[in-house]
């Protein structure tokens, strides 16, 4: 589009100073991990990967990625059936209350994540306490499945969207049952989504703390809580930062895998 | 379409065929049970403890209905004072971000070529997915006495406290208000603002009249984002913040350290009134169909 070109150039500017911002911090815990001094002030007097041999065999971080990956996983399968049930429901009925479907699945990530962090604790302390529930890995996935059931829903939701209903049609015209036109049909036209919604699922459950904080035995450790812990003490520094630098360089899969399967990673998370 | 019918594909298959509403009650049953029963049941639990008190020599919650805790949040001037710092520092934060991301927005929207498009949507959506501890640590790091910012301007920086929060949660939200807005700016049809320019308009008079009341209820939007993130952020506070507090620093004191889960409840009122407000508020904008 045609705008004057001092507001072209501005905005040019303006582009470039943003990318600045968003990636210099990126940029500058990946160059940290690498510091040879221990007290990483800047600039940087040498160069060194003594961290990052120290890092791989770094038990409590090791463990913590395991929890975190487990827990990931968990709260990823539920938030894929329930999210993909909800998109289904949403995109092909119409019912009663449909609108109040979007506004629920959204609620747990629009709501500030200590609130949903006290809530869950509330319950699962003061009202299932007494019949035997505990804080522990099964309450981090309950926890984590709530808020990651929006971003398969709005994946799954968009995709049905596109998609429309005229190939499902022409496929019962044709001769085929609901299984075979799901199977067929509508399944590999959503794989797509279902892929991205999982991996994007996924690395929000991964990178997650506050409500992790308040559903978490004190037993469960997950990545992000063993940075936290470690985080102010001087000579575990040359850990976290390595940790945070594979986290920094990290990002990039799932957004790149996103981007592979449903050709859309903007739409996913916000 | 039938989603559930793994097992025995040809009876249920013909049962759920014929009968959509068993169908759709099929689909919406558990999701609705565990959003409706989990999720806001969990809300309502917090809601009610917060009614109820600690027994001061056992330490128990004892759930027996009580004033006390909402008496205590108006009384004590410290709720009140932290209250609406953290609502300042959340304003704050949206307002940076809005000045920060509307131009951005703009660029990729009707600057880029549309393969420059898709790089930059990209490229601005990356760092969402970078470890959040990771992003707060990275202002941590630039903020240090003995870190970058300090070496490149001789030692002037803000340090720890409360401008480090704010730039710091500005950093952490701002690809959240960037996403939103660009969507409401490629809403808006380029002959809008060519007519615009073609009736005599300058740039600043068409992004004032005609693109900025077009987006508003994408900026709206994305302002529920960076609001109500930072109405329940502590983690960025503590890394950054140096002894500054926050809302949500004082439930998790109440909840972990003074070990008091109804008066913590009660606290968590206010970040809750105030996303509920907020969002009724940004509702006449439109923006909630924007989210």
């Amino acid at each position: 589009m045609k705008l004057p070109s001092a507001l072209r150039i501005t905005l040019y500017i303006w582009m470039g100073i943003g990318l600045a911002i968003l990636y210099i911090p990126l940029l500058l815990i990946v160059l940290n991990s690498f510091n040879s001094s221990r007290t990483f002030g800047f600039p940087p007097t040498g160069f060194t990967i003594e961290w990052w041999q120290r890092a791989v065999s770094s038990s409590g971080a090791l463990s913590a990625l395991g929890t975190s990956v487990l827990a990931g996983v968990c709260a990823m399968l539920i938030a894929l059936a329930l999210g993909t049930m909800a998109a289904f429901a949403v995109q092909r009925y119409t019912f009663f209350g449909r609108t109040t479907i979007s506004f629920l699945v959204v609620l747990p990530i629009t709501l500030p994540g200590i609130v949903t962090g006290i809530a869950l604790n509330a319950t699962f302390v003061q009202v299932l306490g007494p019949f035997g529930v505990a804080l522990g890995l099964a309450t981090v996935i309950i926890g984590h499945a709530t808020f990651c059931i929006v971003i398969v829903y709005n994946n799954v939701q968009a995709r049905l969207r596109r998609m429309g209903t005229s190939l499902e049609e022409a496929s019962s015209d044709l001769g085929a049952n609901g299984w075979q036109s799901f199977w067929r049909v509508t399944f590999p036209g959503v794989r797509g989504a279902l892929v991205a919604g999982a991996v994007l699922a996924f690395a929000l459950s991964f990178d997650e703390i506050v409500v992790t904080t308040f559903t978490a035995g004190p037993a469960i450790q997950t990545l992000p809580l063993w940075i936290f812990s470690n985080l102010f003490r001087p000579n575990q520094a040359p850990v976290v930062n390595v940790v945070a630098a594979v986290l920094a360089v990290a990002a990039v899969v799932p957004v790149w895998l996103a981007q592979r399967f449903s050709g859309d990673s903007t739409t996913s998370r916000v | 379409m039938a989603a559930d019918q793994g097992l025995a594909p040809t009876r249920s298959s013909s049962y759920l065929s014929t009968r959509p509403k068993a169908r759709l009650a099929l689909l919406l049953s558990v999701p609705l049970l565990w959003l409706v029963v989990m999720y806001l049941g969990s809300i309502v639990v917090m809601l009610v403890s917060a009614f109820w008190t600690v027994d001061s020599f056992t330490g128990a919650v004892v759930q027996t209905f009580t004033l006390d805790n909402i008496v205590r949040l108006f009384t004590d001037p410290l709720y009140g004072t932290v209250a609406l710092r953290t609502i300042l520092v959340a304003v704050g934060v949206t307002l940076i971000d809005v000045v920060i991301a509307v131009p951005m927005a703009l660029f990729i929207s009707k600057v880029a070529s549309p393969r420059a498009r898709v790089a930059l949507l990209v490229a601005v959506t990356t760092p969402l997915w970078a470890s959040y501890l990771v992003k707060a640590y990275a202002w941590r790091i630039l903020l240090a006495p003995n870190g970058p910012l300090a070496f490149v301007t001789g030692g002037n920086t803000p340090g720890y406290g409360l401008p480090a929060t704010v730039i710091t949660l500005a950093y952490l939200w701002l690809p959240y208000m960037i996403i939103p807005v660009y969507a409401g700016f490629d809403r808006v049809s380029d002959s809008l603002v060519e007519a615009s320019f073609d009736l005599g308009a300058g740039a600043w008079r068409t992004v004032r009249s005609i693109t900025l009341p077009l987006v508003f209820p994408a900026i709206a939007a994305g302002s529920i984002f960076t609001f109500s993130l930072t109405l329940g952020d502590y983690i960025a506070v503590g890394i950054v913040g140096g002894k500054t507090q926050l809302l949500a620093n004082l439930i998790y004191g109440q909840l972990v350290t003074a070990n008091n889960q109804p008066f913590a409840a009660a606290l968590s009122l206010i970040p809750l009134a105030a996303i509920i407000l907020y969002l009724f508020a940004m509702r006449r904008t439109g923006a909630l169909e924007n989210v």
